[in-house]
């Protein structure tokens, strides 16, 4: 049995690390994650890891630092949000090309500018092509388990890819909450050691790493990175299992929210799902249908089985906490529509740019897209498909 | 022990291999293979190349010219990718799992537009934090790679390709960043300027020197470009000596904050010498611009002056 505990999200971020003991950390202060590398440094100081803290003086330095570090044969790891992410930007792609695991927990906030330091979903969005698997978490437990997790999938020999833990911006990261914890071995036990094939620190085989690589080699490359990608699939689902049996907690591609019998649908990510089910309760309450996908696996995207979820909706709503200001909607309607598209499945749908830099979206909010939902469902009317929730008129 | 030339060659094979696509005359080849020399042979090295002619003549996938270990990632981050390294190689070896008896030392290699300018931050932040490391600039004096835009390093009144000669505008007006210096205010153990020179007995020694220092070292090395500067690539030996023998390149070296300049020139050579050489300062030699080269020697004299002087007080 676990041990109980009352922790924030970058707490338990932090302590997911404690456990984990990666071989080097490489991190730079930005709010709302700058309490992870802080916390970690703690332990470091008092000699609770083995870690070695790359304390970094921007996170364009903390990624290559972490290249550096897991390319040399260590697990590296790093916190992030926003325009830290934005700086770290073209290492990001770097890290993922090189087949690195490197872990980040990415706290999400809106990326500048002008400047905001609160929730919403724009970092993450802007490295969505990158090559990094992505799994979003809804609480302080889901944020600490996907990090237990996050080693095993990025390190298994058939994906080898870098994976970032998102977690929201002071709604989790700074908001206390319940918390299981696993005891310090177990941990230890499920995310074993590390054993890296080739590494820069093994003399008896020098490699070099990160080439110019032109024409004829980088267009085959680049398809292994997304057949990596591909492969992650399966690897989440076993991994997830194995820590389902461990802790009894189920984790999946995304959770299905009263969706058996659902009519009125909202696919969203991260902490708005807690309200949104909230609002699924009090609708239900009234006899309303409605339902809740909440996206966990945001890369690589499961559209084929989110398509499948989705096709007895009478009416969807998907929920993009960043504006990708484009005319045709966020990146996770995108997503969702293009996968419906693809597997046949025509369900009316519409997307809602909401919670930009912080802005509270309430069970309200939330309800109040259940009801444009019942209207479309009743009229067959999409009218706007692209449409704002919580914008002052 | 003495350094000899022959003994180093014949004993030390280079651990830099041949077939690499830098251009023939190039400074920069018998810069690396040298440093690396001056590694034990039972040593393991991890060397890491910024973005520039070196890394992308010398590593083009998937062939390597590199014999030990090498990562190149971006253009201005070789300081913090090496750092990176580093840090792993400490917490593995603290916890065991590295071979006891195997020592890695770490190395990067830079440009002058890697180095001077767009990686200068990542160097200060792996400088600062002390990693055991050294930083070799190869200094070029422009962005050859992309093709001979200026640099901070580019020397006043060169005609680069961003800096072209005009009619108004005769070359760089701006003169060239001490980067030596601002390493030194970094208050490392090791710092120093060299070239390849003669036999190479300067270069060789400075390269053990901050290889074997503990701590985060820092090499500036002259490494001359035949395409960007203008010369016969034949005369690359000729322009590192002219460079040292004008005192445009001095060549010296800083440990713990003491300076020692390793070659005084019995006869300082007129600048002229060192310029007229080179096509990228041609226009200094046209009538009517002899300012050019009078401020371009005034400029070296009192550069040349103040290492002189901080020779004298860091050594009472």
């Amino acid at each position: 049995m676990g041990i109980r505990e009352r922790l924030s999200g970058n707490e338990a971020a932090a302590i997911a690390m404690k456990q984990i003991n990666p071989d080097v950390v490489a991190a730079f202060p930005i709010t709302p994650s700058t309490e992870i590398p802080q916390y970690f440094s703690t332990f470091v100081s008092n000699g609770q890891v083995d870690t070695e803290f790359v304390a970094v003086e921007s996170e364009h330095s903390a990624m290559s630092a972490c290249i550096g570090a897991e390319s040399a044969g260590a697990r590296a790891m790093t916190a992030t949000s926003a325009n830290g992410l934005s700086l770290m930007w073209e290492m990001i792609y770097i890290a993922s090309s090189l087949r690195l695991p490197i872990v980040m927990s990415l706290v999400n906030r809106a990326v500048s500018g002008p400047l905001n330091i609160h929730n919403d979903h724009s970092d993450a969005m802007g490295v969505r092509d990158a090559g990094w698997i992505m799994l979003f978490s809804e609480n302080n437990q889901e944020a600490y388990d996907n990090l237990l997790m996050a080693h095993r999938i990025a390190e298994h020999k058939d994906v080898m890819l870098p994976l970032m833990v998102c977690q929201d911006g002071f709604i989790t990261s700074h908001s206390i909450e319940n918390i299981e914890l696993l005891e310090d071995e177990k941990v230890k036990a499920f995310v074993g050691t590390y054993h890296p094939e080739h590494y820069l620190l093994n003399d008896k085989e020098p490699i070099a790493v990160g080439p110019l690589d032109l024409q004829a080699y980088l267009f085959e490359h680049k398809f292994q990175q997304g057949l990596a990608m591909k492969n992650a699939k399966k690897v989440i689902a076993d991994v997830s299992k194995e820590f389902e049996a461990l802790t009894g907690r189920k984790y999946e591609f995304f959770e299905k929210y009263k969706m058996d019998d659902a009519e009125q649908v909202i696919v969203c990510m991260n902490s708005t799902a807690g309200t949104a089910k909230a609002a699924v309760d009090e609708l239900r309450a009234q006899g309303i249908k409605a339902g809740l996908l909440k996206i966990r696996m945001f890369r690589p995207f499961p559209a084929e089985e989110v398509a499948t979820a989705l096709k007895n909706a009478k009416s969807i709503a998907v929920l993009d906490k960043a504006d990708s200001l484009n005319g045709a909607g966020g990146a996770l309607f995108e997503d969702t529509i293009s996968g419906m598209y693809v597997s046949n499945i025509h369900v009316p749908t519409v997307n809602y740019i909401y919670g930009i830099g912080g802005r509270d979206t309430t069970v309200n909010d939330i309800k109040k897209v259940y009801w444009d939902l019942q209207e479309i469902s009743n009229t067959g009317n999409i009218g706007n498909p692209y449409r704002y929730l919580g914008l002052r008129g | 022990m003495a350094y000899n030339h022959k003994e180093v060659v014949a004993n030390k094979p280079s651990r830099f291999t041949s077939g690499h696509r830098m251009c023939a005359g190039c400074g920069a080849p018998s810069v690396a293979r040298m440093i690396l020399r001056a590694l034990k042979p039972e040593d393991h090295a991890v060397i890491a190349g910024a973005t520039g002619c070196m890394e992308v003549s010398t590593f083009i996938y998937p062939y390597t010219s590199w014999t030990d270990s090498f990562i190149h990632t971006a253009f201005e981050c070789a300081g913090a990718t090496l750092s990176g390294a580093e840090a792993a190689y400490k917490s593995l070896k603290k916890q065991g799992k590295l071979p006891e008896n195997k020592t890695t030392k770490f190395i990067a290699f830079g440009g002058d537009g890697g180095t001077y300018d767009i990686g200068l931050q990542s160097l200060s932040g792996a400088m600062e934090r002390g990693h055991d490391m050294v930083y070799v600039c190869y200094d070029n004096g422009a962005y050859m790679n992309t093709g001979i835009q200026r640099s901070s390093a580019t020397p006043k009144f060169a005609d680069t390709t961003t800096t072209p000669a005009g009619s108004v505008i005769p070359g760089k007006m701006q003169s060239r960043k001490d980067l030596a210096k601002i390493m030194v205010g970094h208050h490392l153990p090791y710092v120093a300027q060299s070239i390849a020179l003669n036999n190479y007995k300067d270069l060789y020694e400075k390269a053990e020197k901050a290889i074997y220092t503990e701590g985060a070292c820092f090499l500036n090395v002259l490494a001359p470009c035949p395409r960007g500067w203008g010369y016969n690539t034949e005369d690359l030996m000729q322009i590192n000596k002219l460079a040292v023998e004008t005192c445009y390149w001095p060549l010296y070296e800083v440990i713990d904050g003491v300076y020692h300049i390793t070659y005084k020139p019995a006869n300082k050579l007129p600048i002229e010498e060192f310029l007229k050489p080179q096509k990228r300062f041609k226009h200094m030699f046209k009538p009517g611009n002899e300012w050019m080269i009078e401020e371009f020697q005034k400029e070296v004299d009192s550069r040349w002056q103040e290492l002189l002087d901080l020779e004298e007080m860091t050594n009472k």
